[in-house]
């Protein structure tokens, strides 16, 4: 089971209301290399990898909602404060008016998020590589984000994420070499 | 908001989330580590740390977590304000 606990994995700030950012964060919210994406495509690789990697695939999938909660935190904070007319210049108006200041996953440009997203072969190392280019995907589209906004509170929470995908992508280059390493010892039963 | 967020709040909520950084490293890096006595030590040192941050965290603004891991004072405090995104 899981236990929710009250507070973000690392403090969200951002200095200004600001849709049109919000609009292009949306992708990590509900798009394909998104924090959804990456959360449930791991939870449900668990079923059918060898034991050795259960625990890191838990624990970074448990880790991915943190950091699902905090996009969400981002982008309520981004526009909580915007009029109708300021989501529509943002291109937020087709958004506004079927889903209000109401969350929705969905990319940035309004695809609904789909299972397809998200893959599972039941090949350790075909799913093991799957995750590493997942958090390679995030990071490259952390950067981008990054790239598009001056605003240094909100840059400095997307900093934090874009660090989290490498440390993740590590950590599942390591799971690949202990399932090789256990794949090629010699085993007397 | 029924409660007043001071500057000790956030403070105290960095310290929170400092420790917690640590373990959530250290954790994932035992995970594909699982004989590094250090990291081991390191880890079972910072959960103590962290328990004890987080009891006097919830002591003063509430409980951290439900389902009966953490106390709550009366009335039922887990429904108050502010939830993590209104900090």
């Amino acid at each position: 089971m899981w236990i929710y606990e009250k507070k973000l994995q690392y403090p969200v700030r951002v200095s200004k209301c600001d849709p049109r950012i919000a609009r292009y964060l949306v992708e990590q919210y509900g798009g394909a290399d998104g924090e959804l994406s990456a959360a449930l495509r791991y939870m449900n690789q668990r079923y059918s990898i060898p034991d050795k990697v259960v625990g890191l695939l838990t624990d970074i999938g448990t880790e991915e909602f943190a950091h699902l909660e905090m996009i969400a935190t981002m982008i309520y904070k981004l526009t909580k404060d915007a009029t109708p007319k300021q989501l529509e210049d943002a291109g937020l108006g087709p958004n506004y008016v079927n889903h209000d200041n109401g969350m929705f996953y969905n990319n940035a440009s309004g695809v609904p998020w789909t299972a397809a997203y998200i893959a599972t072969k039941g090949d350790p190392i075909a799913d093991l590589y799957e995750d590493i280019a997942a958090e390679e995907k995030a990071r490259t589209t952390y950067q981008w984000i990054i790239d598009m906004t001056d605003d240094v509170d909100l840059q400095d929470g997307l900093k934090f994420l874009r660090e989290r995908e490498i440390v993740h992508a590590l950590r599942f280059k390591e799971a690949v070499e202990i399932l090789k390493a256990d794949r090629d010892t010699k085993k007397v039963y | 908001m029924n409660k007043q967020l001071d500057e000790q709040y956030y403070q105290k909520l960095l310290e929170l989330q400092q420790l917690d950084f640590g373990l959530v490293e250290l954790t994932l890096y035992l995970d594909t580590h699982p004989n590094d006595l250090q990291a081991l030590q390191q880890f079972n040192q910072l959960a103590q740390q962290r328990q004890q941050c987080a009891h006097q965290f919830e002591m003063q603004y509430g409980p951290l977590l439900q389902f009966g891991l953490s106390y709550s004072k009366f009335p039922w405090q887990w429904v108050e304000t502010p939830w993590p995104w209104q900090v």
